[in-house]
């Protein structure tokens, strides 16, 4: 029985148990958010954003301030209060630190996962086109991703992030606002959209050569049902392995905008927001910096590993090569090296 | 020769001319406010917003905002209007921090990378070649502003084994200037350190099998020998290239946070600062000359290369 590409993949992942590993701590790491109203409601009794800042709480019979008088934070608590302030406070404000860790990994997945779709399909259709019609419309795509090679993807975040952070953005009827979440998933799937579709035109390009694809033009397919039922098929499993891998990029610079205002805005929070603000309360209370780090960290870890694996499952040979695009992003003839 | 250069040069104005358009085009045209009252600032009186729409032309057409915007860029005269200081002026006090920081991290990250990657290839599959590959997707899985901060209060406060911030010139004491950018350098280098070893190392795995190779054992060649002179010279150059694109994203990008961290008062805690506070001429300024930088620095790379490698320049032409 002969199998197909895809459960021939499948069975190469299987025996990779680091992959899967990556797979589990990634899927625990989504329980762990999605189950943040059940620990807030169950076990915390508070929400992300509410401020216990005079209040005290009773530790194993003793009462202790929610927040010093000098400002400090109650540390973990782990579950000498019930459960209550499990890592201990946020800082002055003295809201329970697991609650917005919770909280705030729900926006930091979604701003991933939600801005990796969108780079993923803008860098498809473009891809698509650009490698479908040739001539100048590849011309004039191909020159629009590489004018976004000569900005630092930092860089043209925060400048984006920082000049839509007064007024928000009006595109026609769409408006979206300052403070909304939209806007740093526009911003970050915009940033990374050349980064994904200047590999995948190539592969288009050369798809665009084979038999089946005259064949199919032989039989009088138009350039839609082209593009969509014979090129599309043909990238699902490209298409795939850099999804991942820009779902883990976007949580990065969604960290890093957020840390530098102008990603997440509050009441709203996300790890990097968090990051921020432990930051300032970095030698009295390092917890608040390195917990919401962590999580960045072993989610984006998981991310990139599976990521790797699913590649070498789908295609062993291309180890190396999408590692680099993947993390400088660029797609060189100098850095194909596999 | 010349013509390569030639081509390479109006190319790159080119380039240059359709970035300034996107900067203008982020910073003025797309958002949705009044671009006078956002370059403002947050304390703005009615005078100095009437003022900044008579400088930048906001009640004019496009292509005069355009023109005057970039007038004010390249004149010097860009200001940041809640500070009152030149742009300028800031960027270019800021530069000898942040290309420290970044030249000394890149050459960290090329050593160590060069020496970890011909280490693992020597050796495939053995102790340092799984370190590595760990390095490598850990140091590529961590946002660089988190681990500054981590070495920060690891390794200046809780083991005081650096200096916690500042950055001194280094006129002024090279040894005190190196000690002050240990940490910041090694929290640069450190996410690149493992991706550089392991591309080197794939280079060098395809080309132990090149033909040239087989020629050098041939003709009795020790085995050290072949390595050094015709593998590793060989694999350099993917690994050279991938270093011209990266070094412009370490001065835009990880340099950027990481000198924030550490208070080196360089040109991306400029950037960061005015970010925070959302003071746009500031930041218009550094995201402007900062993409500037990288398509000028390409350029170099391009040039450098084709002066290396005569079949760059003869396909470029041919082309």
């Amino acid at each position: 029985m002969s199998r197909g590409p895809a459960s021939l993949a499948w069975r190469r992942l299987r025996g990779n148990h680091v992959a899967l590993a990556a797979a589990a701590v990634f899927i625990l790491i989504v329980a762990f958010v999605l189950a943040a109203p059940l620990w807030s409601s169950g076990v915390a009794d508070t929400g992300p954003n509410a401020t216990h800042t005079v209040e005290k709480v009773e530790v194993d019979g003793k009462q202790r301030e929610v927040v010093s008088p000098n400002g400090t934070p109650i540390g973990p608590l782990w579950f000498g209060a019930g459960g209550k302030f499990f890592l201990g406070a946020d800082g002055r404000l003295g809201r329970d630190e697991m609650v917005r860790l919770m909280y705030g990994g729900r926006t930091s997945l979604l701003i991933g996962i939600l801005a990796g779709l969108l780079a993923t399909v803008l860098a498809t259709v473009a891809a698509l086109l650009a490698g479908f019609y040739r001539g100048w419309v590849d011309a004039v795509i191909s020159r629009c991703l590489d004018l976004a090679w000569s900005f630092p993807v930092l860089l043209l975040g925060i400048a984006l992030g920082a000049a839509l952070a007064v007024g928000g953005l009006q595109v026609g009827p769409i408006e979206i606002s300052s403070g909304s979440i939209l806007l740093p998933i526009l911003i970050i799937g915009t940033v990374f959209t050349p980064y994904v579709a200047r590999p995948l035109r190539g592969e288009v390009l050369a798809l665009r050569e084979r038999e089946f694809v005259e064949a199919a033009t032989a039989q009088g397919a138009g350039p839609l049902r082209l593009m969509l039922s014979e090129l599309l098929p043909n990238l699902w499993s490209t298409i795939i392995v850099f999804f991942t891998l820009v779902v883990a990029n976007s949580m990065l610079l969604e960290a890093s905008l957020s840390f530098v205002g102008v990603g997440v805005q509050p009441p709203n929070s996300s790890w990097g927001a968090m990051i921020s603000s432990g930051f300032k309360l970095l030698y009295t209370t390092p917890l608040l910096t390195v917990l919401p780090g962590l999580m960045i960290l072993l989610t984006v870890l998981s991310l990139n590993i599976f990521g790797d694996a699913l590649r070498d499952a789908l295609d062993p040979r291309s180890r190396v090569r999408l590692e680099v695009e993947a993390h400088t992003g660029r797609y060189e003839p100098g850095s194909e090296v596999a | 020769m010349a013509r390569f250069v030639l081509r390479r040069l109006a190319g790159m104005v080119l380039v240059l001319f359709a970035i300034s358009v996107i900067v203008f085009v982020i910073f003025n045209v797309i958002p949705n406010s009044d671009p006078a009252q956002r370059m403002a600032g947050k304390e703005a009186t009615p005078q100095l917003v009437a003022a900044i729409t008579e400088e930048w032309g906001f009640d004019e057409p496009l292509p005069v905002q355009y023109l005057k915007t970039m007038k004010l860029v390249f004149s010097g005269e860009l200001v940041s209007y809640s500070s009152g200081l030149d742009v300028d002026e800031q960027i270019l006090e800021g530069m000898p921090a942040t290309l420290s920081l970044a030249i000394g991290a890149a050459l960290i990250w090329m050593f160590f990378g060069i020496v970890f990657g011909y280490l693992s290839a020597v050796r495939a599959g053995g102790l340092t070649d799984r370190a590595l590959t760990i390095l490598a997707v850990i140091g590529i899985s961590m946002p660089v502003f988190w681990l500054a901060a981590i070495f920060l209060y690891y390794l200046t406060y809780k083991v005081e084994l650096f200096p916690a911030s500042g950055y001194v010139p280094l006129t002024e004491n090279p040894l005190d200037w190196a000690y002050h950018l240990v940490l910041p350098w090694v929290t640069v280098a450190i996410l690149y350190v493992g991706l550089y070893s392991r591309v080197l190392r794939s280079n060098m795995l395809d080309s132990m099998d090149a033909e040239h190779v087989r020629t050098a054992r041939a003709k009795g060649l020790g085995e050290r020998q072949v390595m050094r002179r015709h593998v590793l010279r060989n694999s350099l150059i993917p690994t050279v290239t991938l270093f011209g694109l990266d070094f412009g994203a370490a001065v835009g990008g990880s340099a950027l946070l990481t000198e924030t961290i550490f208070s080196l008062h360089g040109v991306g805690q400029y950037a960061i600062e005015s970010t925070l506070g959302l003071d746009l001429p500031p930041i218009m300024g550094v995201t402007l000359y900062a993409a500037f930088f990288i398509v000028f620095f390409n350029a170099l790379v391009d040039i450098a290369y084709a002066y290396l490698d005569p079949r760059i320049r003869l396909g470029s032409s041919a082309r």
